[in-house]
C-alpha cells in the first residue's frame, strides 16, 4: 500500500562502524488517546516491523510497538559494512501502509 | 498670560520631541548589542544564533541540542515546506514568482516596512498574499487552525532556509518604520501578565537562567534567527507569533491574536536588534 509519509535514512562509518538513523513521520497511534473535538478513541497506527538490507540481504529486523514516540528516529549500528554499499529500510504498520528508503553507506 | 501658554507650548513640543531625539534605533541597537556583550564576555557575536545554546551555564542543553541536529526531526516538516513551494499554482506559477530573487537570499530583510501599505510585512504575511495574488486559498484562521498554521510554518521555514547563513540587515529608515520600531520597542519593554513580567524580564536581565527549574531563559540577542523552529515540547515547526503567544501566556497574559499589528512590530524591533547575525531556520528550540 502506497503512502504519504516520509522516511529518511542518514550514515556515518566512524572506525568500521556505521551508525545508521532512520526518521519516519509516523503518528505512532496507540489507540488509548481521545480525540479532543469528537471525544472518541484514535484507533491504533503504529510501525509494527522495521528491516534493514545490506545488498539486499536482512541484517537487522525489528519488532516497534505503541511505546515508540511520533515521528520515531530509529538508530543502528553495523559492524564492516563496506562504503558504497547498498542500505535499505523497509517498514510496515498495523494498517498495512509501508515505506523504504535506500542509500549508499559512505 | 499668554507668555505662560507660550512657555507651556514651547515645554510640550520638547517633551514630545526629546524622547525621540535621544534614542534613535542605530543608538538602541549599539546599547542592546553593548549589553549582552557585557553580560556574557565569552559568547563569540555570531554564536548568538544557536540561541539559548550558546550561553554559558547551559552546556548540558547544548549536548543535547547537538546531538538532536545530527538528525533533526523537523527535516521532515521542512521537506513538506519544500513541495510546497515547488509545487505549481493552478495558473503555473509557483511561490518563487512572487519573491525578488525566486526568493533566495532576501529572508535577512524581513520582516520589513512597507510604503505602500504604511505596514510591517512578514514573510507569512507575504507567502499569503502571493496565494491571493494567484487564486489559491490563504492560509486563514491561524489562531485555532493548527493544520492551517504548522502547514504555513514549514512553508515559512523553507523560505528561510533559502536565506541560510544571511546576516540580517532590517531597513528603519523612514518614519513609518520607526514609528512601528518605537511601538515594537514599547511592547518589549512593557510589563505584562498576572507575573508582571516584561520580555526583557526574562531574555535580559534573567537570560542565561532557569526559570522554574526547567524553562532555560534564551538571550534576546538572535531570537528571531531560527524561527519558524521546532520545539521539543510541540513536535512540530511553528511561526514565531505562536512562540510570542505562549511567550505572554507563560507571563499569564492574554495572547494577541496570530498575526497582530503588534506582534509584527515587536518582530521588527526584536529582528533589528539581531541585526549583523546570520539566520540559522529552521532549527530545534527547546
Amino acid at each position: 500500500m502506497a503512502t504519504d509519509k516520509q522516511t529518511k535514512i542518514r550514515t556515518k562509518t566512524h572506525d568500521g562502524v556505521t551508525d545508521v538513523l532512520v526518521l519516519v513521520s509516523h503518528p505512532m497511534e496507540t489507540g488509548l488517546r481521545t480525540d479532543p473535538k469528537t471525544k472518541e478513541k484514535v484507533p491504533p497506527h503504529f510501525i509494527q516491523k522495521m528491516s534493514f538490507f545490506l545488498n539486499g540481504k536482512e541484517v537487522v529486523s525489528t519488532d516497534l510497538s505503541t511505546a515508540v514516540s511520533k515521528d520515531p528516529l530509529i538508530g543502528i549500528k553495523l559492524k564492516g559494512a563496506k562504503p558504497g554499499a547498498k542500505l535499505k529500510v523497509t517498514w510496515s504498520d498495523n494498517k498495512g501502509e509501508s515505506g523504504s528508503e535506500e542509500t549508499t553507506i559512505n | 498670560m499668554k507668555k505662560i501658554f507660550l512657555f507651556m507650548a514651547v515645554l510640550g513640543v520638547f517633551a514630545a520631541t526629546s524622547p525621540a531625539a535621544i534614542s534613535d534605533p542605530a543608538t538602541d541597537l549599539k546599547n542592546f548589542q553593548a549589553f549582552f556583550k557585557k553580560k556574557f564576555p565569552t559568547v563569540p557575536f555570531d554564536e548568538y544564533s544557536n540561541g539559548l545554546y550558546a550561553l554559558p551555564g547551559f552546556e548540558a542543553y547544548k549536548e543535547q541540542w547537538t546531538m538532536y541536529n545530527e538528525f533533526p526531526p523537523f527535516e521532515l516538516g521542512l521537506a513538506i515546506g519544500e513541495k510546497m513551494w515547488e509545487k505549481p499554482f493552478k495558473n503555473g506559477k509557483t511561490y518563487a514568482s512572487c519573491f525578488k530573487n525566486g526568493g533566495k537570499n532576501i529572508a535577512q530583510g524581513y520582516p520589513y516596512w512597507d510604503e505602500a501599505t504604511q505596514k510591517v510585512r512578514t514573510a507569512e504575511m507575504d507567502l499569503n498574499a502571493c496565494l491571493k495574488k494567484n487564486g489559491e486559498p490563504e492560509f486563514t484562521d491561524l489562531d485555532k487552525n493548527q493544520g492551517a498554521r504548522v502547514k504555513l510554518a514549514q512553508l515559512t521555514a523553507y523560505f528561510y532556509s533559502l536565506s541560510k547563513g544571511q546576516r540580517i540587515k532590517i531597513d528603519v529608515s523612514s518614519p513609518g518604520s520607526v514609528k512601528a520600531y518605537e511601538e515594537g520597542k514599547k511592547f518589549w519593554w512593557s510589563r505584562r501578565g498576572q507575573l508582571n513580567f516584561s520580555c526583557a524580564n526574562c531574555h535580559m536581565e534573567l537570560a542565561g537562567k532557569n526559570f522554574g527549574g526547567n524553562q532555560p531563559l534564551s538571550a534576546a540577542l538572535g531570537h528571531t534567527t531560527a524561527w519558524p523552529a521546532q520545539r521539543l515540547e510541540w513536535g512540530r515547526l511553528e511561526t514565531i507569533h505562536q512562540r510570542y503567544k505562549t511567550c505572554n501566556k507563560q507571563v499569564r497574559a492574554k495572547p494577541l491574536k496570530h498575526g497582530s499589528e503588534i506582534y509584527n512590530h515587536l518582530q521588527l524591533y526584536e529582528t533589528y536588534m539581531s541585526s549583523g547575525l546570520p539566520l540559522t531556520a529552521p532549527a530545534m528550540r527547546n
